[in-house]
This record gives structure tokens, C-alpha cells and sequence, in this order.
């Protein structure tokens, strides 16, 4: 049981250190007092953000039971102490190139809330972790239209961290609804989205 | 006396519902010719508590309601009056009021007045007075003294209440044990004290001789004066925790302050049998107010519907003693582990062997802590005959058996409106009127069985009737002309009966209020299969029907076969599995070119290969030679081809739809060994899927609602 609750070696000890011993509780209420702290992780060249009290925990990469006739970047379930989990790849989710796992690979497994209050735990597969910022809510500008077709709901909005860095604040509960998990999207209008929604990225496909 | 009663309030509305069940199958037993003397004990028993809690809690309406079911229940006791089919059916549609109420006030929910009026009315009638208020003589008081709290007719209300502005005049004689219940007389006479001026006036002819006298009990009684502009609910709450403990009368003093004439003392002044103690708040008691506790419930932030379970002390006992063992095991083995050396190595293994069966033992009985007899699924049901043939003009005689047959408490929970339905058919669409039996040439009573045994890892439950059968030839009509069977086709009479399951088909002439709309049937099965259960039908003509339900003891644990495909490992329940055999490929055939059967057993059973429906990759896709399980589900056959077989075991189901969804073919999933997840196939679903049904996992409705069954 051991083996799987500690799970791996994290790709940045430092920024994963900061987190998992909850961070200290003096800079959290500092943040509270002027923002929300948002995870941030990367997926190729993109960065992306959740809200940080929807994080509950991060874990190296293991070895999943796959679910069959699920989409694609839903790889499997494993075992969190004793609760069945499903994992979700979330470059394959945006139809990025897929991505060998190795020890570094982290699952940042967050907390989902779905239709009827139902509160449910996902992990979700990135590249590695970034930082943790702190943003005002209106620094958080909504994201721009990409017409009535694409889908954007699941991004809540961009954030620029020093005048140059963009960061995508994702809405894990529209990005992880019944209906995405249980039917794979047309993955090459999300990428779309993502695409021209982030600064770089083009080498991805 | 500040306690928060709120945190016992949840408990009072278990024991009250379990107590009304108490009176309901009571009240069923009781035989109007030869009323038991038990019974009615156990009935009035159980009424009485519910008036005792309901009393502490300031539950008015609750108490006074129950106070005249006491009443007629104590005269039916002491055979005042005689026990009448009528009286039966008075008390029976009390219990339902009453239940009605509890729920009411437990949900926060306004009282039904008219229900209660009526059943009041009813229960005056069989009491044979006028509505209560108007003296009624008391009959003379049983031999025990007060404390007995047994009703004593019509509590003398009126004199008092309304005249608290002189204050009050209050006579207390505790029991002599009262010291031993925690009670100090000082303290009460501080706390009225705190209403106003209080003289006491300590009463000592009841003391015994010096040498006799023993300092552990009380043996003095009082006589006290409350000077204070107070009601008497106030006074009565002071005294709300000695009650039953004591005798009390409380009366207003005259204008002067002066004794007040003595009115009926025939102990009409008991206090636990006459009203019941004020809220609380110390607000008097409105007639048929019972919004006010349960508006304080509300803000008690009472998280209401928990649901809980009781234990036996033994199970509980059992356990602690398994925890010992392991216990045990644990420092022998680590012991082992300290200093091992290659010659301990059989000691080792013996420890192991122990530590298993330890465990297994834990297992087993933490899962019976989950296991409640059958019995509280069994309660409703004499009721529903009672009501149903008597509704119907039926003479039916209903039998238990194996009421104490244990199953998981979510499985009964889930068989109980199945159950009910399934007797409630019995009693309308089986059973016969009595002039119709006996032109049969059979008793005019007729007989309805409910039988629960265990079987394997099943629970079976039988209902059967000696009625008029299914009649096979019209309910194959029937699905002919709905179309369900084509014509010409001949059945198997098992196929015929299934047919009652099937929506919308019903063998009944006439719809009744009770059944025959052919609703139902399909819905009970539904529910037995929700519960990975089955239900099959055996019927004579002219001779009766059974029907048969077999359910898992418990859904968390599973007998599986585990298998593997590719690099996966899956397990299939064990009690699906009726073979598995190695592929002879000379036995295989294919139907249009692609589907594949294989002959089995004079017949021919589709095979499936996992690998194609999960759209994964296998070790073998060659037939001939490898391994093949067949599996069956409601009497369908399946042989699914997998690459190895593993061992049988037992698993922990696992909900896969708890953080994600539930998936067509896959009845969960469960840890291994290793720790890694193995998912549990589904036979339903997996023939389903095999016939070109659904594949992707089902997305639950938007709206959450409850009500789609």
C-alpha cells in the first residue's frame, strides 16, 4: 500500500515540497487576503493553471488498469488507497502529441465537481509542475472567442505573469464532465483552441 | 436542565419506528377470540416508551395522541373491554397516524390534522366516551402505586391549567430509590425556587424505624408552596426528570394561598400518565402543536436521515476477540522476523497460515456487522395481507418462515417494496374469494408462505400460494396478441411465466386498486436484478404459484475466477461461471461467415472474444486450444475466450462510478494483491455487448432526480 501512496520520484522536488506539506498556512491566508493561488503545470510549451484548493494531492506516474471502450486520454483507473480513480491524459485530451511516461511524469490528482453535487477525484497527466501564483480575479481575462463552434468552456479564463508569460486557468469541472469522459471529442478542434489560445505550441501534432 | 435533547432525538425516532412496528405485528397476531396477554403487553409496551419519549422530548401532540392509544390498549389488557376485530383495526390505523406523525416531525414537516382528528375520533369511539376534557370517572388504580404509570382513563384536565396565578401547590413523594437514579430533591427545590417564593414543608411519617433506616434511599416526601405567577408547565418541567420516579401532584393554590380542595384523588394525578411535560421552552402546550420542537430540531443543524445500524453486543464481542488474535499473530510473526534464521522457516509458514486465517475470520465478520435478519423486511408484510384481504372479502392465513435469516442491510433495504408487491399479488391475483375456493373443492382460507433460507452464497426468499395459478394458455394469448410471442411458436412453460415480468402484461381481467395493471412485475424484477439478484416463477393451474427470488448475501464481496487477457488480469463472479474448458477447434463453427458458436452441451453458445470487445491486445488469437469460460446469465450462455486462467477469490467490490462511470460489461473493479485494480466483468452486460449493445459508458441524467424507477 505503501508503494503506491508515495508513487515515484516528482519532476520538480522543490515546488512539489512547497505543496505537499500544505504550504505555509501564513502565505495561504496571505493569499486568500489578495487572490487565488493557482497550481500551475506545463504541457509542452503551454502552461496551464487549476485552482489550488481543487488539488489534492500529486503523484508520480504508475501503472494503470485501462478502461475499455473510454476515450482515448482516459488511460485507466488505478488505486488511490482503496478508491477505484480514473486517470486522464491531458495532452491527449487536447490533442497534443502523446507523451512517453517515465518516473518524472506527475499526476496532479484534483478534486471534480459534476452534475448533482457529486464530488469526484480524477488524476490528471501533465508534463511537469510550474509554480503557484497568485492572481486577482481581474486579472483574469476571459478568454477570446473562437466562434460558435469550438468549445471553450473548460478554459475560465488567461492570466499573464510578468508581462510576458501566459498562463491557461483551466475549470476542471467543464474540462472533466460525464460527457468528455465518456465520449472522446473531436480532439483536433480543442487543440484548435489551445493552439491559438496559447503563445507558442505549433510543434505540437 | 439545560440538556441538549436534540442529539438524542434521531435515536427516539428509531426506537419509536421500531416500536410501532412492535405494535403493528402485535396487533396483527392478536386473535380477537383469545387476545394473548403477552401480546397486548408487548403492544402496550411499545406504545408506552413511545409516550415516555415523546414526553421528554415536548413532542405534545405525539404524547396526547399515544396517551388514548394507551388507554384503550390498557382496557383491552385488563379485559374492561373485549378485543374486537374493530378495535384491532382502530389501533392498527392509529399506528399508521402515528407513524405518519413521527415522520412528519422528523422531516420537519406540518402535521396532518385531519388524519390525527380522525384517528383521535375513532379511538374516543372505541373508548366509548365524549371527546376528552369532559370528566370521565377514572377507573380505580392498579395495586402498584403510581409509578406504574399505567393510564388511568381520561387525565382530569380542566382544574388544573389556567389557575397558575396564586401559584402552586405541589405534593412530591419520590421513590425510594430516587437518590440511586441521580436525582436530588435539594436541586429541584433550588430550581423552583428560582421561579419564585417557595416554601417546603418536608413530610417524614414514611421514615422507618432508626435502626432500619437506610441512608442510600429517600424515604421522606414533601409538600411544597410556590408563591410565583408561572404556568404549570413550568413547575411540571422542573420535575421533568423524576417523574417516573415519583409521585407528584400539582395543584393551583386557592386565592389565599391556601390548600386546594383535593380533587379526584384516585391517583388521577400521576404525572407519567397524565400530561406530558411542556417543551422545553416552558410554553404551554398547544393542542396538536408539534411544528414547535421540530422548528427547534431544524436549528439544531440535525444532520436527520445518517443512516445507522444496530449491532449485536455478540458480533461486536466476536470482533474484539478476532483483533486480539491478530494481535497476537502480528508480534509472533515479527518476533519470527527478528531473529530468523533458515530452521524457522516452518514456524514462519505456520504464522502466515494463521495470519490468513486470522484475516479471513476479520473479514467474515466485519460483514456481518452489515447483516440484519429478514425479519425487518418481513414486518410490513402481515399488514399488507390484513389489509389487502380484507379490502378484497379473502380469508387468507399468512406464514412466515426464516425470519431470522441474515442478509446485507442495503440488499434488505432494496427487497422490501419488491417483497411487499410480490405479496400484495399473491393475496389479489392469487387467492381465490372463499366461495370460488371452495367450489374447487379447497379450503375456504387460503394460504400465502414467504420462506427466506440460505443457499450457496444466496439468499433465497419463496413466496408461494395455494391460489388459482397462472393460467399458462391465456397469458400466452396475451403476449401473443401483444405481440411479444409470434404465433405458432411453442414456449417452454418457464419462457410462458417469464412472461409476467414483461411490462404491461397482466393476466387480470380487471384492474383493482391493489394490482393487476400490470405495472409492477417488471419493476420488482428490475429491482432483483439491480441487486444482482434473480427471480423466476414456478405455477400449477388450479394449485397455486411460487415465486422465487435468489439474492447475493452481500454486495461488496465477491467468489470471483480471475483470468487474463493480454496484460490484463478480469474476474468474473464465480457463481457465473459454469465451465471452463479448452477450445476444440473442431467445435467451432461460424454463423453467416463471422459470428462464432461453439457446440457445448447439445447446444450451441456464442463465443466471445474479450479482446475484440475491450479493443485490446491479446496473447492468442487462435481458438483451437485455448481456454474458454462459459458463463451464463437469466439462462443465457456466453463462452468468453481469454488467454489464461488464474485462480478463484475472493474480492472487494470496488466502485468504479464512484469518481468516474459506470461502463457497459463492467460490474466494477477490485485492488489485487499487488495493489493494482482489476475490473469485474458484468454477464449481463458483457451478452448485451455481445449482441451489438451499447459500448461507451452511460452519462447519468443531468437533473439529479431520484424518482426515475
Amino acid at each position: 500500500m505503501s508503494q503506491d501512496s508515495e508513487a515515484g520520484t516528482l519532476g520538480e522536488d522543490r515546488k512539489a515540497a512547497a505543496l505537499g506539506s500544505g504550504a505555509d498556512t501564513v502565505d495561504a491566508m496571505q493569499a486568500a487576503a489578495d487572490g487565488d493561488q493557482y497550481l500551475t503545470f506545463t504541457l509542452g510549451e503551454e502552461e496551464y493553471g487549476v485552482d489550488i484548493l481543487r488539488v489534492q494531492e500529486i503523484k508520480g506516474w504508475q501503472r494503470v488498469t485501462p478502461i475499455p471502450n473510454t476515450p482515448h486520454y482516459v488511460k485507466g483507473v488505478i488505486n488511490l488507497r482503496g478508491t477505484i480513480v480514473p486517470v486522464i491524459d491531458l495532452r491527449e485530451r487536447f490533442g497534443m502529441s502523446a507523451q512517453e511516461y517515465s518516473k518524472f511524469t506527475v499526476v496532479v490528482m484534483v478534486r471534480v465537481l459534476s452534475t448533482g453535487g457529486r464530488e469526484r477525484i480524477m488524476g490528471l497527466v501533465v508534463d511537469a509542475l510550474s509554480e503557484v501564483y497568485t492572481f486577482q480575479s481581474e486579472q483574469i481575462r476571459p478568454a477570446p472567442e473562437f466562434g460558435a463552434a469550438l468549445r471553450t468552456n473548460f478554459i475560465r479564463g488567461l492570466a499573464t505573469v510578468d508581462d510576458s508569460k501566459m498562463v491557461i486557468i483551466l475549470d476542471v469541472d467543464e474540462l472533466l464532465s460525464d460527457e468528455d469522459l465518456a465520449i472522446a471529442d473531436d480532439q483536433s478542434r480543442i487543440a484548435e483552441v489551445v493552439r491559438a489560445a496559447g503563445p507558442g505550441g505549433q510543434d505540437h501534432e | 436542565m439545560s440538556v441538549d435533547l436534540s442529539q438524542f432525538l434521531q435515536t427516539f425516532f428509531e426506537e419509536s419506528f421500531e416500536g410501532l412496528d412492535t405494535m403493528e405485528s402485535g396487533l396483527l397476531e392478536l386473535d380477537p377470540a383469545q387476545p394473548d396477554a403477552e401480546t397486548l403487553n408487548n403492544v402496550f409496551r411499545a406504545a408506552h416508551s413511545i409516550k415516555g419519549g415523546a414526553g421528554t422530548f415536548g413532542l405534545s401532540a405525539v404524547s396526547d395522541f399515544t396517551h388514548r392509544m394507551e388507554t384503550l390498549l390498557d382496557r383491552l389488557r385488563d379485559g374492561k373491554q373485549a378485543v374486537t376485530p374493530d378495535a384491532v383495526n382502530v389501533l392498527l390505523s392509529a399506528v399508521d397516524c402515528l407513524r405518519g406523525m413521527l415522520a412528519a416531525i422528523q422531516n420537519d414537516q406540518a402535521l396532518d390534522a385531519d388524519a390525527i382528528s380522525t384517528a383521535q375520533r375513532q379511538l374516543d369511539e372505541q373508548l366509548g366516551q365524549v371527546p376528552a376534557g369532559d370528566a370521565v370517572p377514572a377507573p380505580p388504580q392498579g395495586a402498584g402505586g403510581g409509578h406504574t404509570a399505567g393510564p388511568e382513563g381520561t387525565p382530569p384536565r380542566g382544574s388544573g391549567p389556567g389557575g397558575g396565578g396564586g401559584g402552586w401547590w405541589i405534593r412530591f413523594e419520590p421513590q425510594p430509590h430516587l437518590f440511586a437514579t441521580g436525582n436530588d430533591p435539594r436541586r429541584l427545590f433550588q430550581a423552583l425556587q428560582d421561579l419564585g417564593e417557595l416554601e417546603v414543608e418536608a413530610d417524614p411519617s414514611g421514615l422507618p424505624p432508626f435502626e432500619q433506616l437506610d441512608p442510600e434511599t429517600c424515604q421522606l416526601a414533601w409538600t411544597l408552596r410556590l408563591h410565583a405567577d408561572v404556568d404549570e408547565a413550568a413547575v411540571r418541567e422542573v420535575f421533568e426528570w423524576v417523574e417516573d420516579d415519583a409521585r407528584l401532584e400539582i395543584r393551583p393554590l386557592g386565592a389565599a394561598g391556601t390548600e386546594p380542595a383535593p380533587v379526584a384523588e384516585a391517583g388521577s394525578a400521576v404525572a407519567s400518565a397524565d400530561e406530558p411535560p411542556a417543551p422545553g421552552g416552558g410554553a404551554a402546550p398547544a393542542a396538536g402543536d408539534g411544528r414547535k420542537p421540530a422548528a427547534r430540531r431544524g436549528n439544531a443543524g440535525g444532520g436527520g436521515n445518517s443512516s445507522s445500524i444496530r449491532v449485536d453486543t455478540e458480533k461486536i464481542d466476536a470482533l474484539i476477540d478476532m483483533v486480539g488474535e491478530l494481535v497476537i499473530t502480528q508480534s509472533m510473526l515479527s518476533q519470527i522476523g527478528k531473529e530468523f534464521t533458515a530452521e524457522r522457516l516452518e514456524e514462519l509458514q505456520d504464522g502466515l497460515a494463521q495470519l490468513e486465517r486470522n484475516t479471513r475470520e476479520l473479514q467474515e465478520n466485519v460483514m456481518r456487522i452489515r447483516m440484519v435478519p429478514i425479519s425487518f423486511a418481513y414486518s410490513r408484510l402481515p399488514r399488507i395481507v390484513h389489509d389487502t384481504s380484507r379490502a378484497l372479502g379473502k380469508v387468507v392465513e399468512f406464514q412466515m418462515e426464516g425470519e431470522q435469516t441474515e442478509l446485507d442491510k442495503t440488499v434488505m433495504e432494496k427487497i422490501i417494496d419488491p417483497l411487499v408487491h410480490l405479496v400484495r399479488n399473491s393475496v389479489d391475483h392469487g387467492i381465490e374469494a372463499p366461495e370460488e375456493r371452495a367450489a374447487a373443492g379447497k379450503p375456504e382460507t387460503g394460504t400465502i408462505t414467504i420462506e427466506a433460507y440460505h443457499k450457496g452464497g444466496n439468499i433465497i426468499i419463496e413466496i408461494a400460494d395455494d391460489g388459482r395459478g397462472i393460467n399458462r394458455d391465456k397469458l400466452l394469448a396475451k403476449a401473443r396478441s401483444a405481440g411479444l410471442v409470434e404465433d405458432g411458436s411453442e414456449l417452454p412453460d418457464e419462457q410462458i411465466y417469464d412472461l409476467i415480468f414483461h411490462p404491461g402484461l397482466s393476466t387480470h381481467d380487471q384492474a383493482t386498486e391493489y394490482s393487476g395493471r400490470g405495472v409492477g412485475m417488471d419493476v420488482v424484477k428490475r429491482n432483483v436484478r439491480s441487486l444482482s439478484g434473480n427471480i423466476s416463477v414456478r405455477s400449477s393451474h388450479g394449485q397455486g404459484t411460487t415465486i422465487t427470488i435468489s439474492l447475493p448475501l452481500t454486495l461488496s464481496i465477491l467468489d470471483g475466477q480471475l483470468f487474463r487477457v493480454g496484460d490484463q488480469t478480469y474476474i468474473v463472479p464465480l457463481v457465473s461461471v459454469i465451465e471452463s474448458l479448452q477450445v476444440d477447434a473442431g467445435k467451432v463453427s461460424r454463423v453467416t461467415g463471422r459470428g462464432e458458436v461453439y457446440h457445448w452441451r447439445e447446444g450451441y453458445v456464442p463465443i466471445v472474444r474479450l479482446h475484440e470487445l475491450f479493443d485490446t491486445e491479446p496473447v492468442r488469437r487462435e481458438l483451437g486450444g485455448g481456454l474458454m469460460v462459459i458463463v451464463e446469465d437469466e439462462e443465457t450462455y456466453l463462452g468468453v475466450f481469454v488467454d489464461d486462467l488464474l485462480d478463484q477469490q475472493q474480492v472487494v467490490i470496488k466502485s468504479l462510478e464512484a469518481n468516474y462511470l459506470q461502463v457497459p460489461g463492467i460490474a466494477g473493479a477490485t485492488i489485487l494483491g499487488d495493489g493494482t485494480v482489476a475490473l469485474i466483468l458484468d454477464i449481463a452486460g458483457l451478452i448485451e455487448m455481445s449482441r451489438g449493445g451499447r459500448r461507451q459508458p452511460y452519462i447519468p441524467e443531468r437533473e439529479d432526480s431520484d424518482e426515475a424507477a
